[in-house]
């Protein structure tokens, strides 16, 4: 990739910064960092980066409140959710916020470029878990109340691509797997993301109503 | 007449929750003599004729005798009416032979109507004034409760207010000095005089009483908070600084300080994010336990995603042993630090995929591998009726797929 992206990091906790900084150094170019909320919503808006690396938790309201303020006025930053929480209200409220993918901070740095450079691309990340947490909640339950077919379903296919993300499969095995092309995969992966955006299914609400994330 | 100085064996003088007509009175006082409660009934509906005794003293048993420990059952008001119908027949029948006399009727059924107004509003503050022990709110509905019970609470205190009033001026209008030429509008004037004066005095002691109960409240939430912090206190003293002291200990030892960390990771997300359940009663926590215990052994991360739940059984249990061999065999041959595990609740399925990116292995010519893939993993999967598949190939990795049908009656719901 010769246009280098500009990534700014948000995250409370320097140390975590600065080991990611030095990760991805040689990858992106980190154009920033913020430690607090306010900071981040007023270098966000500065340094006007390709991608936003957000932590979950943070003192005052979180990933959730930078994601928030910054869409209003930049709606083309895109946003990687990074946390060591795995908590589902967490992920699937900063997912509906508009985050594009989530991963886990124990994520290698080779995989963390790679994601980046995916949500920077317009496509979705889902870490194994929240393949799963997303399965759970799409999971056909004769009780559940399907309001909108097209949003609170998924596709047979989507099910498929999820669960081998879910297996720990990359992109590329999945679409090995499948017997479909990586850009198959990635328009999976998105519309699923669409879906968990958009959709108003009873779990989702209901996890995001648990922590008041709604 | 029921004597209340009873001899120990006895069972204690209570009032019964599970046989009540009104408030279980009766049937505790027949318990603690051990006669037929029916006997004390009609014991309390006879005295009722002499100027409503009958009512009054179950009024104050009603207000003095704690309940019984017993689960509390419905009332049937069918079983009431007999009672009612007959103290109702012989108060008639007693006024109608005692005409000369009226007040001196009314004035005991005044009193036992003050007293169960005392007993309604007495009964209502010792139950809030000794809340169950109290545990923080743990979800939206309790709150709903708590305001629920609060409404109940202020019907009832209205009630029995209103008893009261109406006992006492009830009780003004018989006994008043020259009552013949007692008239409504001195009653009406009387009862204004009550409500000013109630009303003056609600109005200086509210402020007073509703600092007390401001201060009650937050006295009660410091006193949470206060636990809560404990709590925390407790669990990263016993457990946080020890693992830090141990890493500083074999800091030279990656491997047991990566060990050491990841153990320490799991035991504060199981305590923050609370645990699925028992391993021995849950498919889902079942394989975490497994996963915990290979992360343990084998000193690599198990990426575990479980999708669904249901109960363990002699098969899925298993399942989760197959499930668990599968990750032992990438512990220890695969060469790679983190393996995958994905399991999901289907209705009429479960599925597991233990995976990893190491070395791979040919499948057929590994002796030793097929040996313990043979025995543990294909065997015991196809002996509970599941089917367990291999793939791998050198340099590729490994993936173990085990699915075992179970039948979808005994699928519980995946959430709780």
């Amino acid at each position: 990739m010769s246009d280098r992206l500009k990534v700014f990091l948000v995250d409370d906790h320097g140390m975590f910064r600065a080991g990611v900084r030095a990760e991805l150094g040689a990858h992106v170019d980190v154009v920033g960092e913020a430690a607090t909320v306010a900071q981040a919503i007023s270098l966000v808006g500065a340094t006007e980066p390709d991608v936003v690396l957000l932590d979950v938790h943070m003192p005052d309201g979180g990933g959730r409140a930078v994601l928030d303020a910054i869409r209003k006025t930049h709606p083309q930053v895109r946003f990687l959710a990074l946390s060591v929480s795995d908590a589902a209200e967490d992920v699937i409220g900063l997912i509906r916020a508009g985050a594009r993918g989530y991963v886990t901070k124990t994520i290698s740095p080779d995989d963390l470029v790679d994601a980046i450079r995916r949500v920077a691309d317009g496509d979705a990340v889902f870490s194994p878990r929240l393949a799963g947490f997303v399965l759970d909640a799409f999971a056909a339950r004769p009780d559940a109340a399907v309001a909108d077919p097209e949003l609170d379903q998924l596709t047979n296919r989507e099910r498929e691509v999820l669960r081998l993300l879910a297996r720990g499969y990359a992109y590329k095995e999945i679409a090995k797997e499948l017997f479909i092309s990586i850009k198959t995969v990635e328009t999976h992966v998105s519309n699923v993301l669409r879906k968990l955006q958009m959709s108003n299914r009873y779990e989702l609400s209901r996890w995001a109503a648990d922590r008041r994330l709604l | 007449m029921p004597d209340t100085a009873a001899p120990p064996p006895r069972p204690r003088l209570t009032r019964s929750r599970d046989d009540r007509l009104v408030a279980g009175v009766a049937s505790g006082i027949a318990a603690h003599l051990g006669a037929s409660p029916t006997l004390i009934r009609v014991g309390f509906v006879l005295l009722a004729i002499f100027n409503g005794l009958g009512v009054l003293l179950y009024a104050v048993f009603w207000a003095v005798l704690p309940l019984a420990d017993a689960p509390s059952a419905r009332r049937e008001p069918l079983k009431l009416l007999p009672f009612v119908v007959g103290g109702i027949g012989l108060i008639v029948a007693a006024s109608l032979l005692n005409t000369q006399e009226p007040g001196s009727m009314i004035a005991g059924w005044l009193v036992a109507l003050i007293a169960i107004g005392a007993g309604i509003i007495w009964h209502q503050s010792q139950r809030a004034s000794t809340p169950a022990a109290s545990t923080p709110a743990t979800s939206w509905l309790s709150v709903l409760a708590s305001s629920r019970d609060r409404r109940v609470y202020f019907a009832r205190f209205i009630g029995g207010a209103a008893l009261i009033g109406a006992g006492i001026i009830g009780l003004l209008v018989v006994y008043s000095p020259g009552r013949v030429e007692m008239h409504w509008s001195d009653l009406w004037k009387a009862l204004i005089f009550a409500l000013v004066a109630v009303a003056g005095v609600v109005l200086v002691a509210a402020p007073l009483l509703f600092r007390t109960l401001t201060a009650l409240r937050s006295e009660r939430e410091g006193r949470i908070r206060e636990q809560e912090r404990a709590e925390l206190a407790a669990m990263v003293h016993d457990q946080v600084l020890h693992t830090l002291a141990l890493i500083q200990r074999n800091a030279a030892d990656a491997d047991t300080v990566q060990r050491l960390a990841r153990g320490q990771e799991r035991s504060l997300r199981n305590w923050l994010y609370q645990p699925t359940g028992s391993p021995n009663e849950h498919f889902a926590a079942a394989l975490e336990q497994a996963a915990a215990e290979i992360e343990d052994t084998y000193g690599l991360a198990v990426e575990t995603v479980v999708v669904g739940d249901r109960p363990v059984d002699e098969r899925v249990a298993a399942l989760v042993a197959a499930a668990r061999e599968a990750m032992v065999n990438a512990a220890r041959h695969s060469g790679v630090r983190t393996i995958s595990l994905y399991a999901e609740a289907e209705p009429g399925q479960l599925s597991v995929f233990v995976r990893d990116r190491g070395v791979g292995f040919d499948i057929e010519t590994v002796e030793d591998m097929r040996h313990g893939v043979r025995g543990s993993i294909i065997g015991r999967m196809s002996r509970h009726g599941g089917e367990a598949e291999i793939r791998s190939a050198p340099g590729e990795g490994t993936e173990v797929r085990l699915s075992l049908p179970v039948t979808a009656a005994k699928e519980e719901a995946s959430h709780e």
